[in-house]
């Protein structure tokens, strides 16, 4: 069975869910809080959403800071995959693991809603269910979602989601939060670490409203098994 | 001070002498009205609150409904008015944080908010700030603790300029053999304080929320207003449930109102037993306080356990693991009292139960009013009367939608049916039970309640149970919330008992228990006077197989009928178009008829878990026209009301009486949803038809009208300039 870890921080608040998700896709999923963080004997590790540390600085900086960053480090340099979602994008991308950095909504206010995504990548651990240039249905909630990277020409071949309309365009209509040309979701270098802002595990049964997000996990755990 | 003169003397007999100051502060506090439902505590008992499936009623910090032979449901609702007045972010984030901790100390896992909230005209003086504050307020707090805000209610009108009401009820998960009581059973144990440290904020909170608002409220009243820290909150939420599940905790009560004093007194009170505390063991954030400032202190973020005292190390570990303070600060008693020192020094003693429950009640004087029931309705010109309603701020969904995208209503992953409906579902699948889910809603019609109060009452009664019913869940309870003026004022007495005596039937009537509640009065401020009254009305229902819940409620689809339910009637006494457009009060507000409404509810939950609609909404504020509006206005439809079950005198009684008994139906399976109609005894008739071009033609009587989607988008977005 494959076994991929639930990080808890304090503040973490997406984890339930996110393990029933991962649950439903096939694997076992534990919950491992921060302080216990022994990742070693993991298949996959994930990093829920949340306010970590309540997020009273920028969202993500503090607990990307926390020890068990390094052994999160660790386990990605094995190439065995890393998966931040929401605030766990956040940390990633604030403990440098993936390119770039997440700022306040352009509209300065929290956003909850359902949007689309068109996957721009379909050869990384994460994605391979999905075909390139697919249209996916999954919500965000986040006030601090805003992708920014001073070179957007530098990741480009980086991005594995960006938001678009139910067509797959690719405009400001269809951008949320201001994120620069729409990114949502990168990858490292080596394509197994995605930080991505929208929510898979709340699109993982058609009772959500969409089960688009679940391919996510099974694509995962199609490749832990590998 | 709140207390009567006559107060004092039963308190100087009953303590054989004059009480101290820390005596005092304590007694004020808690026999003001907020604490000690003073006004309203023999006029609450004639609601029905028992059924087999209720395992609280109403008295503990929340109530506990069980919903199989495992799970429960613990529920409860209460306001924070005049904190968000006068601080509108932190009184209605801290609003939240209490309503979540009163869930929490039944030993719960908080799973849903929903936030009825009520301001003055957005073109009034401050109220875009205060509803700008008391959103964010909520978003903040409530996003990060983790539970979905799914559902509220919002409305306006010139009575809460300054007197905004913020409810919040909230709705958790316990297995039932982990429900916890706040109650102090053996003497002998422990008080554990947990969670966030004393200090001086929220002082009198409870004495605040007793008295009237004025002038000076917004800068003299801001040390009553406590702050939030949903961090630390969610480290509560998670640490209880750890305690819980090991079977730490014999006791719980959240520190709410009155603090500390109030948690202990009414845990002795409630076991029969005494109570020590020594308020040189409370943690505090700042030096200097004194010992009735600590017995008071509304500070957030703190529980209070009862265990036993080989526990305690124990529960110091689980504490720290998530990075909370614990500390034992008093102790069970056998002698009946509440013993409270400093150090050495015996500073308070005085009989517990005399305490928490000997506060007389408050019988004001009543002075009956009412509305001319006939009253001459002006023909309005039709686009006129169309575009005033349409673009009113209490039925824009675009305002709403404003509202609800800032609250996270996703996170646990459970939200199966979203905000913007008439009712929120929420699935229990992390909890084994795949096949059930919750429908919550609240409801409440002010505006008819001010016209008639007892009748308005049990519309609201039907309004939320009809909500439930449209999503196929049958009910399990309902919980209230009366948000009132001044009862020394006889009129608002008036509507009080009225309205209570309305809840009371329509709970019998519709057989539904009402398990729980709060009583917030003195909503009134010098300037205004009175809010209007408002008795909101939590409904949770159950789901019993969730399969009709895949792709429903959906986007109408060209070709599908429209279907109205139940009879329209000329009932436009408190309707948002006599109220708001001719500013007439009176006529004739929308009467329950039980048997109908009953069929009504019976025929939703068959239309809707038979998956034989795209769409199913009741009809209620700004009537047909407002709902047609929502649910058709995007897509476009062409409707003829002149076929509606009914009589309507007049193609304006027919667009926007408010009677109760109706819904409206979107259906690719016409026949079916007739015939399920006929089976069930209630009128019904096609009226229209989706055409899907994006224009919205109603026929009603002798006017016609067109509305484009651009128009009426334009009409919706006016409220939120305001705001934006």
């Amino acid at each position: 069975m494959v076994r991929v870890a639930v990080l808890q921080f304090p503040g973490t608040n997406c984890d339930l869910e996110m393990a029933w998700a991962v649950e439903r896709a096939g694997a076992d999923a534990e919950f491992v809080w921060h302080e216990d963080g022994e990742l070693a004997d993991y298949d996959a590790v994930i990093i829920p959403g949340g306010f970590t540390y309540g997020d009273y600085v920028r969202a993500g900086a503090i607990a990307a800071l926390s020890p068990v960053m390094d052994e999160v480090r660790e386990f990605a340099e094995e190439g065995r995959p890393v998966l931040g979602v929401c605030n766990g994008m956040q940390i990633l991308a604030e403990a440098g693991l993936i390119p770039g950095t997440l700022t306040v909504n352009d509209c300065n206010r929290f956003i909850c809603d359902w949007v689309h995504l068109r996957v721009e990548r379909a050869d990384t651990p994460f994605t391979t269910r999905y075909e390139e240039g697919e249209v996916l249905r999954i919500p965000i909630a986040h006030a601090e979602g805003r992708y920014y990277v001073d070179e957007p020409d530098e990741v480009e071949d980086r991005v594995v989601f960006r938001f678009c309309g139910p067509n797959g365009e690719v405009d400001d209509r269809y951008n949320p939060n201001g994120s620069v040309r729409g990114i949502t979701g990168v990858v490292n270098e080596e394509g197994n670490v995605l930080g991505m802002m929208p929510h898979p595990e709340r699109a993982a049964h058609r009772l959500q409203g969409s089960d688009d997000g679940l391919r996510l996990f099974q694509s995962m755990v199609d490749w832990c098994r590998r | 001070m709140t207390l009567t003169d006559e107060d004092l003397e039963l308190i100087r007999r009953e303590l054989g002498r004059e009480p101290n100051e820390t005596e005092l502060a304590m007694f004020e506090n808690l026999w003001s009205e907020h604490c000690a439902y003073r006004s309203t505590r023999h006029l609450l008992r004639q609601l029905p609150t028992e059924a087999d499936h209720v395992i609280v009623g109403p008295g503990d910090d929340a109530a506990v409904v069980a919903i199989d032979d495992e799970w429960a449901i613990v529920v409860g609702i209460e306001s924070h008015n005049h904190p968000s007045y006068v601080d509108p972010y932190n009184g209605a984030a801290t609003g939240v944080g209490g309503i979540v901790r009163d869930v929490l100390s039944m030993g719960a896992f908080p799973i849903a908010l929903l936030d009825p909230l009520r301001f003055g005209p957005l073109d009034a003086e401050r109220v875009p700030y205060l509803v700008d504050g008391v959103v964010r307020g909520i978003s903040d707090y409530g996003n990060r603790i983790g539970v979905p805000t799914v559902g509220g209610e919002l409305e306006f009108d010139p009575s809460y300029q300054r007197n905004p009401l913020v409810n919040v009820m909230c709705v958790g998960l316990v297995r039932k053999d982990e429900v916890v009581r706040g109650r102090a059973e053996e003497p002998g144990d422990v008080f554990v304080l947990i969670g966030a440290r004393t200090g001086r904020d929220g002082i009198g909170g409870a004495a605040f929320a007793s008295e009237e608002l004025d002038e000076e409220s917004e800068e003299e009243d801001r040390p009553a207003v406590q702050i939030g820290d949903p961090f630390t909150e969610r480290l509560l939420i998670l640490a209880l449930r750890e305690l819980v599940r090991r079977g730490l905790v014999k006791g719980c009560k959240d520190l709410g109102a009155a603090g500390l004093t109030c948690a202990v007194a009414e845990m002795a009170a409630e076991g029969g037993v005494g109570a020590e505390v020594d308020v040189s063991k409370v943690p505090l954030r700042e030096e200097g306080m004194e010992p009735w400032e600590i017995m008071l202190s509304e500070s957030q973020e703190r529980m209070l356990i009862v265990t036993s005292p080989e526990d305690v190390d124990e529960v110091t570990e689980v504490c720290e693991k998530y990075g909370l303070e614990a500390a034992v600060v008093g102790r069970v008693t056998d002698d009946g009292y509440l013993t409270v020192r400093d150090g050495d020094e015996i500073v308070a003693r005085v009989p517990v139960k005399f305490l928490a429950d000997g506060a007389p009640t408050l019988d004001w004087e009543e002075e009956p009013y009412s509305y001319p029931e006939d009253v001459d309705v002006p023909e309005p010109d039709p686009e006129d009367a169309v575009e005033a309603i349409l673009s009113s701020p209490n039925v824009s969904p675009l305002l709403r939608e404003w509202v609800y995208r800032q609250y996270d209503h996703e996170v646990q992953g459970r939200t199966l049916v979203k905000p913007g409906h008439d009712a929120a579902v929420l699935w229990l699948q992390h909890e084994g039970l795949e096949d059930k889910a919750l429908a919550l809603t609240t409801d409440s019609n002010p505006r008819h309640v001010l016209i008639d109060p007892r009748v308005g009452t049990e519309g609201c009664v039907a309004e939320a149970l009809r909500n439930i019913a449209t999503v196929g869940a049958r009910p399990l309870c309902l919980v209230d919330c009366l948000n009132f003026g001044s009862p020394e004022n006889p009129r608002v007495y008036y509507q009080l008992k009225r309205s209570i005596e309305g809840l009371a039937e329509a709970a019998r009537r519709f057989d539904v228990p009402v398990v729980g509640g709060n009583v917030s009065l003195y909503n009134e401020h010098e300037a205004d006077g009175p809010v209007n009254p408002t008795p909101v009305v939590g409904a949770v229902g159950l789901i019993e197989g969730v399969d009709h819940l895949e792709d429903f409620p959906r986007e109408p689809e060209e070709g599908e009928r429209v279907i109205v339910l139940g009879e329209t009637r000329p009932e436009l006494g408190g309707s948002l178009y006599l109220m708001e457009y001719h500013e007439i009060k009176g006529g004739k507000v929308p009467r329950v008829r039980y048997r109908e409404e009953r069929r009504l509810h019976r025929l939703l939950r068959r239309i809707a878990r038979g998956s034989c609609a795209s769409i199913v909404r009741d009809v209620s504020t700004g009537g047909l026209l407002a709902i047609l509006a929502e649910v058709l206005g995007k897509v476009g439809a062409e409707v003829d009301l002149s076929r509606a079950p009914g009589r309507a005198p007049r193609w304006d009684y027919l667009l926007f009486s408010e009677s109760h008994g109706r819904a409206i139906v979107v259906t690719d399976e016409p026949d079916r949803v007739l015939e399920l109609a006929s089976d069930a005894g209630v009128p019904a008739e096609v009226v229209g038809e989706v055409t899907g071009d994006g224009t919205l033609r109603i026929a009603a009587g002798s006017t016609e009208i067109e509305i484009s989607r651009e128009r009426l988008e334009g009409w919706w977005r006016r409220p939120l300039e305001h705001l934006e």
